[in-house]
């Protein structure tokens, strides 16, 4: 397999990934189509928390406080001034908000940028925290931040939220977006800058001890996990046109980590699967909580329960089956074709 | 501010800044054993408030008896949780264990969801604890005095049992060294049981307290205690009990003063902590009290 033919399988695989996006749009209907923007949205976020503490070794708890920034500054440009002025009925929103508009592109890249920014902000004083103590303080962080959110109406309109934000996140933004993340986190994990990212995380004192400038790498990736977290954000936020303080709360970041768990931890294969699978299965509980009526016979729908099973899951992972579904192994075509050629015959 | 508003304000601290310390003790004892910041605590503190209105609503349990129903059953939950969702993955890297927690935090507190619902209940009070008394000019419930004595009476009685109790011993051996206790004849597992244990059944008198003072229970009334109290932890230095009670009663005033001064600042409230946090982090990791842990190369 050399390097060409791997490109074009790659090609032709984003081919394949075109026309059902294209089948997609055109027969299925909106709730399911919401269901594959979601998987995309989720397997970024979730690429980007694998970077951070699947290749780099940090446990990082803030994806939610990321994810707030990105969605809150991507809405506030996408949003016409004038709409903005009909939203803050209290206060007007601050300059420049109160006066630009973007193009959706320009306010997602932004909305991951201004992620991004926080992310060395905040990557200066914690990264120099090790294991637990960087969760806490990360999730702390992304508290901050809610709290923020809630208290500065004149840039976040407060617990009003933002609504009516155009849905410009269709299928095409979104998987275009997801692919440029694959492809940015896949092309850095396989260069040397990937293998010091995981020397650091397989033994942070001999990375120090063969020169690795440790902090410098650690907040690199920290820096564009935050971006990416940032991106899934601002995305999340067009696709389901609202966003409020509320919806940034730590179980944002638990939904996140959950897939990058069940995945295996520095498997970008099993994200992406565990991506598909968790986001369908999220979705699919949602069935448990309703009422169903069956005959004529009415069986309530417990409310609680999907998050119940939802942490089971999680919990008979971490305990029976740490390395998830991929453990550290990933995707190639070679691996793909010597499984199927055994299986046809032609060796 | 008059001198009666500021007893008031002192006295809501002091009873704020005691139930942070309960819940504390619990978070700084299993740190200092386990290394593990027990996400699940906060639930454990909403599960004993639950079990007394329980107690109380369901069984017609007189209160005193339901009161101490619910503390036991609290206990034993946080021994099983211990064994069931912590003790398989002693051997595993810490993280394992501490998303193993934030596993089973997400699961009890929506567990409670299903078995209580989500509907805001309200408490059985008795009357001996709220009747307004008025000293001087100052309004007090009785609460917000018993709230404090019984939380120094259940500190102190935490205290003597880890420093001068055989199984304390114990707890203060693995602290130090797990495999050499081990060694040397501690038995490990019963003691980090006792530990769940004792930790649990003062955050269940926590969760019965707050829910007296705060009379209002919901599925999710654990987190933001439960993360405040950790923060007490830290501040006091975390693995040091007596650090967990001096961090929480901080914590307890500094949030009701500040907004008491500074009422503009009453939003801001839940943020304060975890900037706190941040802060204690970078100057000062080990906290007031805590001894200093060194990287093990």
């Amino acid at each position: 397999m050399n390097r060409a033919n791997a490109t074009l399988l790659n090609l032709a695989a984003v081919g394949c990934l075109a026309v059902f996006l294209w089948a997609a749009g055109r027969h299925l209907d909106g709730y399911k189509v919401q269901i594959i923007n979601l998987i995309a949205v989720n397997i970024i976020l979730a690429l980007s928390l694998n970077l951070i503490y699947g290749f780099t070794g940090l446990f990082s708890l803030g994806h939610a406080g990321f994810m707030a920034i990105g969605a809150y500054v991507c809405a506030m440009l996408v949003l016409s001034p004038a709409q903005k002025e009909m939203l803050f009925i209290l206060e007007p929103p601050i300059w420049p908000f109160s006066v630009v508009q973007a193009p959706f592109f320009v306010a997602v890249l932004l909305g991951g940028l201004g992620a991004a920014a926080f992310g060395v902000l905040i990557g200066f004083p914690v990264l120099r925290l090790g294991g637990d103590y960087l969760g806490i303080a990360t999730l702390g962080f992304a508290e901050i931040i809610r709290v923020l959110a809630n208290n500065l109406p004149r840039v976040t309109n407060g617990a009003l939220g933002l609504k009516g934000i155009p849905a410009y996140a269709n299928l095409w933004w979104n998987y275009a977006w997801c692919l440029l993340t694959l492809y940015c986190i896949v092309k850095l994990v396989r260069s040397n800058f990937g293998n010091a990212l995981m020397a650091i995380r397989d033994d942070e004192v001999a990375a120090k001890s063969m020169g690795i400038n440790v902090f410098k790498y650690k907040m690199i990736s920290f820096t564009l996990g935050a971006f990416f977290a940032g991106v899934g954000g601002a995305l999340l936020g067009n696709l389901l046109t609202t966003i409020d303080p509320k919806m940034f709360l730590f179980v944002l970041t638990f939904n996140v980590l959950m897939i990058v768990v069940t995945g295996g931890l520095g498997s970008l294969t099993g994200t992406v699967l565990a991506g598909i699978v968790i986001t369908v299965l999220l979705e699919w509980l949602r069935f448990v909580e309703n009422p169903i009526s069956f005959g004529g016979y009415e069986i309530p729908g417990i409310p609680g329960m999907r998050m119940v099973v939802f942490s089971l899951v999680l919990l008979m992972i971490i305990l029976f089956r740490r390395e998830g579904i991929m453990g550290m192994r990933e995707f190639s075509w070679k691996g793909f074709l010597r499984f199927f050629g055994r299986g046809g015959g032609a060796r | 501010m008059t001198s009666s508003m500021f007893v008031q304000h002192f006295l809501n601290a002091l009873t704020l800044g005691s139930l942070y310390a309960l819940i504390a003790i619990g978070y700084t004892m299993v740190y200092g054993i386990l290394r593990l910041i027990n996400f699940a605590h906060g639930e454990i503190f909403m599960l004993g408030a639950y079990f007394v209105f329980w107690g109380v609503v369901l069984l017609h349990l007189p209160w005193p008896v339901a009161v101490l129903g619910a503390i036991l059953i609290t206990a034993l939950t946080g021994v099983l949780v211990d064994r069931v969702a912590y003790r398989p993955l002693r051997e595993a890297p810490r993280i394992s264990a501490l998303i193993s927690s934030i596993g089973v935090s997400f699961f009890l507190q929506n567990l409670a969801v299903v078995v209580f619902s989500a509907i805001p209940r309200q408490v059985y009070r008795p009357e001996w604890l709220t009747k307004v008394m008025i000293v001087g000019k100052v309004r007090v419930l009785p609460l917000t005095l018993f709230v404090p004595a019984l939380s120094l009476v259940l500190m102190l009685g935490s205290i003597y049992i880890v420093y001068k109790t055989k199984p304390g011993l114990g707890m203060r051996a693995i602290a130090k060294d797990i495999e050499t206790s081990r060694l040397m004849g501690v038995p490990v597992n019963r003691i980090i049981s006792l530990t769940f244990g004792l930790g649990s059944a003062l955050a269940a008198a926590s969760g019965i307290m707050w829910a007296l003072r705060y009379p209002q229970l919901q599925p999710i009334m654990g987190v933001i205690p439960g993360f405040k109290a950790f923060i007490a932890a830290v501040l006091g230095g975390i693995g040091s009990i007596g650090g967990a009670v001096v961090g929480g009663v901080l914590l307890g005033f500094v949030e009701i003063m500040l907004v008491a001064f500074m009422p503009e600042l009453a939003g801001f409230r839940d943020a304060f902590a975890f900037v706190l946090l941040i802060v204690i982090l970078l100057f000062r990791p080990t906290g007031l009290f805590g001894e200093r842990l060194e990287d093990k190369v």
